[in-house]
């Protein structure tokens, strides 16, 4: 049996502690802002935090989270305006919208640690997720705009 | 449970279904979109644009906008979201014209319903091409009737009242109501004969060409609450994963699931038949594994022990296929386009050049993997789906599943991405099958990423062979171009070895360029595997070449190649399709849309002027340009590379400039030429997808290697050409960013190093 945190609630599950967060959160917690995209930790659509690092859900078997505080996207501001969902929504970051939880996600746990980011910087942070759609450029200045508003909430 | 209870309907799902509409929008509501279409509007003649489409298109207001007593406007979008910003775009068009607040206006998406909506078919770079002026005359007929009731309710003549804002005015007395309150009896009228519309003065636009309007489904998609096809989920939902053949063609001889059944969680292990060839849209065939979480499926698959038949494309190679093709390409072949002589001007040529590109497979890789859930309930199928092609997928599910059309709904979810990938309903007939195989219960079907690379529809492979001959003064007489590539419709008809005239009309045939003797030819080329569209389709391996081939010349002439190739564009002029052997000129009328040269001369100039075209550069950094016209827009691209000491690229910056037209969103056409910019570096770079032995060679993300932020250019710069005459026809927007970037790259990497690119992609080729 494994036990976690989700979002502040704490959570069990019995079945196989082999499962992959990202599809307890999905299937059994229904919490599909989480988006699976490759499955091999190769594209960060499954971005959550876990003791408030950036993990990717789809790599990170149950059994490694046992006691863990993990936050999705649901949980990552309780009115959705945490600095970088704001920018994100002002600067029309998105286009299909689907690996933009995880670029939200893995910014969000990247400005906590860096504040000030360099665009060198900002390319080594993200550059584990895709955006099939080619949002960089506005990823890049998103990511700078909440940097300028004080990136932590 | 009843197969509409809409407690059990997918939370965060605005579709609008027949009940949804009346329920989910609160008791009392007004409900504009209960109408019935009139008859008289059912069916428009064939003809061009959306005339030429299946269905065609509708403008009665009481199919796309509901208003509820608090003046909540909902408008319904027919044409699916895969961020293009058609969720956002089709609204502000309606709102406009129906003199709406944007904070009261909401969306809703249409299910599948042909017969209803008209064309639901979202590809080809056409929502607002064929839309607009449908969606003006729908959000101008709305505001004529919520006129008409506040003039009705006051007993004064209509002309003296005025719709503006969300209020309506009468202006000899002040008196002014609200759409909230009007709605209903605005419902109740005739919807006014379309000849009698006042439409808008576009100076009078509030949303239209403007870019104050933020995305509209930005907040769900910021929170994690926008819900994709792979996010649908009913009460009872099932989760399943299917093994495929490996080679396309190929079948299951036999199968054994026990030890998948031993895996906790899993149901079911599934056969599905193979499909007869062509197999046209439906699924591969193969076992399904039916379990009670994704993860639990996919054990159970792990767990399966199938013995596969490869059949006849077993031997599938990609290394002696483009031997193939290179060797049909060197031979006289179909003539599909031909002006003066060009044997003769080649024979009298001072100069010959020739050259041969190889553009291989792409796979459209959406984020979203295809994924859909389906359930069957007392004789009624619905589905919720990431599908382009809500009908045909409706259509297909129908004579799969042997369930009358009309009880099958297919509900549109947001895609994540399409790329014309989810033009293809195979993985939503998939979904069916298993949730017949379990009693009609909903089943999620969900490709891994594995899958997606595994069994797509791929992007065409093709060698593009171009020989010139040039005077003496290096300007080019004569042009022969042989295009070697599978055709999409092999998918529809198996033997089918040509080019079919949308791929031919793809750059090929309907280039205008000022040479007077010019040949295309189109040689046999047998498809081997499932060939699909991909973004901007058969563009991609014609612009390539074609740009390329430009700049090869310009070389040899020793010019300027920005110079060069608005001498082979020519003067301004207007040249019709037809002339040049394009018989489909992207669906629409060549009379409405010819191809003006002025165009394409002035997007060129405006991306080499962006980019400082001629200013000195540093050793190992150069410039490149390439314009094409596609989807019956003109879009040029001038890059900036920069090759290091140990011949790694990076591409420091793109300007990319645009001419579609009246543009009804810019910021989303700037957004969408941002996205082609780096799709087409990844084409350019990166992407390839390889078969050997019938299979595909790339796994994943690590082998089928997409742009990411570090490797994309790092500054895009988007020039948008004005155009504010909306009489005007508007072009496509989300593929014709793409061809020239490819070949606009490879040109700046010659400038940068002398190496002439002839293959894509790029890789490794800059460090041998």
């Amino acid at each position: 049996m494994a036990t976690l945190v989700v979002n502040g609630t704490e959570r069990r599950y019995e079945g196989d502690p082999e499962m992959p967060l990202l599809w307890f959160l999905r299937d059994e917690l229904g919490l599909t802002g989480t988006k699976f995209g490759c499955g091999q930790a190769l594209c960060g659509a499954c971005t959550v935090h876990v003791d408030g690092s950036a993990v990717r859900a789809c790599q990170t078997p149950l059994s490694a989270v046992e006691g863990a505080k993990v936050t999705t996207i649901e949980g990552l501001s309780p009115d959705g305006e945490h600095p970088v969902q704001a920018a994100w929504r002002e600067l029309n970051v998105s286009q299909c919208g689907y690996c933009q939880t995880g670029q939200i996600m893995q910014a969000a746990a990247f400005l906590k640690d860096t504040p000030n980011p360099t665009d060198d910087d900002i390319d080594s942070a993200m550059t584990g997720n895709l955006c099939r759609c080619g949002t960089y450029p506005r990823i890049r200045a998103a990511i700078k705009q909440a940097a300028a508003k004080g990136g932590k909430t | 449970m009843s197969a509409r209870t809409l407690d059990a309907a997918p939370a965060g799902i605005a579709n609008v279904s027949r009940r949804g509409l009346l329920a989910g929008i609160g008791a009392g509501a007004l409900v504009l979109a209960v109408g019935i279409p009139p008859a008289a509007e059912a069916q428009q003649p064939k003809g061009f644009g959306a005339d030429g489409m299946p269905n065609g298109w509708r403008d009665d207001p009481k199919l796309f906008v509901a208003i509820a007593e608090d003046g909540t406007v909902t408008v319904t979008c027919h044409r699916q979201e895969m961020g293009q910003g058609v969720r956002t775009s089709i609204p502000m068009v309606v709102a406009d014209e129906l003199e709406a607040d944007w904070s009261k206006v909401r969306v809703a998406q249409a299910w599948a319903d042909e017969g209803r909506f008209g064309n639901q078919d979202t590809d080809g770079s056409r929502s607002l091409r064929h839309f607009f002026m449908p969606m003006r005359r729908v959000g101008a007929s709305a505001r004529a009737m919520l006129e008409q009731a506040a003039a009705n309710q006051w007993r004064v003549p209509v002309a003296q009242v005025r719709a503006a804002n969300h209020v309506v005015t009468h202006a000899p007395t002040g008196r002014t109501l609200g759409y909230g309150a009007l709605a209903k009896a605005a419902a109740e009228l005739p919807v006014p004969a379309r000849d009698t519309l006042r439409l808008k003065d576009p100076s009078a636009f509030r949303y239209i060409g403007k870019d104050a309007t933020g995305l509209i489904d930005n907040r769900d998609i910021t929170t994690g609450k926008a819900v994709y096809g792979i996010d649908a989920r009913v009460e009872g939902t099932l989760y399943a994963v299917v093994a495929r053949p490996p080679v396309f063609g190929g079948k299951a001889v036999s199968f054994d699931g026990s030890e998948a059944m031993k895996v906790p969680g899993v149901l079911k292990v599934v056969a599905i038949d193979p499909p007869a060839i062509p197999s046209e849209f439906q699924p591969l065939g193969g076992v399904a594994v039916v379990a009670r979480n994704t993860h639990a499926a996919m054990k159970g698959r792990d767990a399966l022990k199938i013995t596969w038949e490869d059949g006849p494309n077993a031997s599938y190679s990609s290394d002696t296929y483009r031997a193939a093709l290179e060797e049909a390409a060197r031979k006289p072949a179909k003539v599909v386009r031909n002006e003066g002589d060009v044997d003769k001007a080649m024979a009298g040529a001072a100069k010959k050049v020739e050259a041969e590109y190889y553009i291989p497979h792409l796979a459209q890789a959406p984020l979203e993997p295809p994924a859909a859930l389906v359930r069957i309930v007392d004789g009624r199928c619905e589905a919720w789906a990431c599908t382009q092609a809500p009908q045909v997928t409706r259509t297909r599910l129908a004579q799969r599943l042997g369930i009358p059309e009309d009880r099958v709904t297919v509900n549109v979810t947001l895609l994540g991405g399409g790329f014309g990938r989810k033009s293809k309903p195979d993985f939503v007939i998939e979904a069916g099958l298993c949730s017949k195989a379990m009693d009609g219960a909903p089943v999620k079907v969900t490709w891994t990423r594995e899958d997606d690379l595994h069994h797509g529809f791929y992007h065409t492979v093709s060698v593009e062979r171009i020989e010139a001959g040039l005077d003496a003064s290096g300007k080019p007489v004569a042009w022969l171009h042989r295009s070697a590539a599978p055709t999409i419709g092999s998918i529809f008809a198996a033997d089918m070895k040509h080019e079919l005239p949308f791929e031919l009309g793809m750059g090929l045939v309907n280039t205008p360029f000022a040479i007077p003797n010019i040949r295309a030819e189109n040689p046999e080329a047998q498809a081997h595997a499932r060939i699909g569209w991909f973004r901007a389709v058969s563009n991609i391996p014609h612009a390539f070449a074609i740009q390329s081939f430009v700049a090869e010349l310009a070389h040899a002439a020793g010019r300027d190649p920005k110079d060069y190739l608005l001498e082979v564009i020519g003067p301004a002029r207007i040249v019709d399709p037809v002339a040049l052997g394009d018989v489909w000129n992207h669906g629409e009328d060549p009379k409405r849309y010819p191809i003006d040269t002025g165009r394409l001369r002035r997007v060129v100039e405006t991306a080499a002027a962006g980019i400082g075209w001629g200013r000195p550069m540093p050793s190992g950094r150069g410039l490149g340009i390439a314009g094409h016209y596609s989807f019956v827009t003109y879009v040029a691209v001038a890059a900036e590379v920069e090759v290091d000491g140990r011949g790694r690229l990076s591409i420091p910056r793109v300007d990319i400039a645009v001419d579609c037209g009246p543009q009804v969103n810019p910021e989303r056409v700037r957004s969408q030429m941002e996205g082609a910019v780096v799709m087409g570096a990844g084409i350019a770079t990166s992407a390839a997808i390889t078969f050997k032995d019938g299979r595909v060679e790339q796994n994943n993300y690590d082998s089928y290697e997409l742009t990411r932020i570090d490797t994309a250019p790092r500054e895009i710069r988007v020039h948008l050409l004005p155009s504010n005459d909306y009489a005007q026809p508007l072009g496509g927007v989300g593929e014709p960013g793409l061809p020239p970037v490819a070949p606009a790259i490879a040109n700046a990497v010659f400038a940068a190093t002398g190496k002439r690119i002839r293959q894509l992609p790029i890789r490794d080729q800059l460090t041998a």
